[in-house]
């Protein structure tokens, strides 16, 4: 039973970690492509960590993997932040069938 | 009251970390050296650490933080499952766009939860953030360029849990 | 199915790989590095599991953590200014 949930938990997650490396290849801007990866990817990790749980328990080696998915989740979101902030001020463009900039609007005023 | 807030934080981390309470009994050595590290960490750097120690006391914020994990956690999968859709499918759907979002939240504490919980929610990603609580936000798929709208659409359902959190 | 596990993740580093380099802008092979670092944490997991030895979990939090400061100051060279804003 045990053994089940954590490999379905570590396939789902290996999924996800695909689907957010093949959006980083597919889509057409970094912002896009930011976006994708950073929400499959993460959560694809914290499901593989939470699989690695459910197989070992909680002895001393669980509680090194909650402490490691609270690092994930509160790392990840904040370097995507930064690197597109970073991209945006370094002048990179959206892409070409983007709607709407506000923000380089409001820049310019 | 900072010092000890960072001391009791710090020492809760060297537990998860080094574990030492086995079956067989208690590793009273790194449980001793954790001490004293995380005593020093907390005389040197709490002066650093939050400006606002007392709301570290209140218990209710930490059951609305129980109640707020499920939340995040299912927006989370949607956001996922969204996600592979748009990525999967030949055409690649997207209508991107950065629009212009404002929050109620003040504090700076508040604005990072918020920020961060909008990176991993459906098609949506925070740019920048300004001081007085304007969000500029990445839309995968642009629904309203409409300030007031977009914040309903976007921030409305976590605002409201962190605002008892955080603020 | 632990080989099934690792050869996904491997053809993760492996996208990850082209976008590094393929990528036409600096920030694009910043994301990609980004990224392959989050998964070489999920791979440390996976061989933690599979082979049953905890240190590994040890290097995967370590990765975490320097894959993240990395990031945080690949960011702000790219962004052009200084690290005590």
């Amino acid at each position: 039973m045990r053994e089940s949930l954590g490999y379905g938990l570590m396939l789902f997650g290996a999924l996800f970690d695909l689907f957010g490396c093949v959006g980083l290849v597919r889509l057409p801007d970094i912002y896009n492509r930011l976006q994708a990866a950073t929400k499959c990817v993460t959560l694809g990790t914290c499901m593989i960590l939470l699989g690695t749980l459910a197989l070992c328990g909680f002895t001393a080696v669980g509680a090194k993997i909650i402490l490691c998915i609270i690092f994930v989740l509160i790392t990840s979101p904040t370097a995507a932040h930064a690197l597109a902030k970073a991209s945006h001020l370094s002048g990179i463009r959206l892409w070409e069938g983007s709607v709407c900039d506000q923000l380089e609007e409001d820049k310019k005023l | 009251m900072k010092k000890t807030v960072l001391f009791v934080l710090s020492f809760v981390v060297w537990l998860f970390l080094t574990a030492p309470f086995h079956p067989q009994g208690v590793d009273w050595q790194s449980f001793g050296v954790g001490l004293v590290v995380s005593f020093l960490v907390g005389l040197i750097f709490g002066e650093m650490f939050t400006e606002t120690p007392h709301k570290f006391l209140w218990v209710s914020r930490y059951l609305w933080a129980l109640y707020y994990l499920p939340v995040f956690a299912y927006a989370c999968l949607l956001a996922n499952l969204d996600v592979a859709y748009r990525v999967l499918h030949p055409a690649l759907p997207i209508r991107p766009g950065i629009v212009k979002v404002k929050s109620r939240l003040r504090s700076k504490s508040g604005l990072t939860a918020l920020a961060n919980s909008i990176t991993l929610t459906p098609g949506t990603m925070s740019v920048e953030v300004t001081e007085d609580g304007y969000l500029y936000i990445h839309w995968i798929n642009v629904l309203s360029q409409d300030v007031e709208e977009a914040s309903r659409l976007i921030v409305e359902r976590f605002e409201r849990i962190l605002e008892r959190i955080f603020e | 199915m632990n080989n099934l596990l690792f050869s996904i993740l491997v053809i993760c580093s492996f996208l990850c790989l082209f976008r590094i380099a393929r990528g036409p802008t600096a920030p694009d092979r910043t994301v990609a590095m980004d990224i392959l670092g989050i998964v070489i944490v999920a791979f440390c997991a996976l061989k933690a599991a599979s082979s049953g030895m905890d240190y590994y979990l040890t290097i995967a939090l370590a990765w975490a953590l320097l894959n993240f400061i990395g990031t945080l100051a690949l960011a702000k060279f790219l962004e052009g200014r200084g690290f005590d804003e």
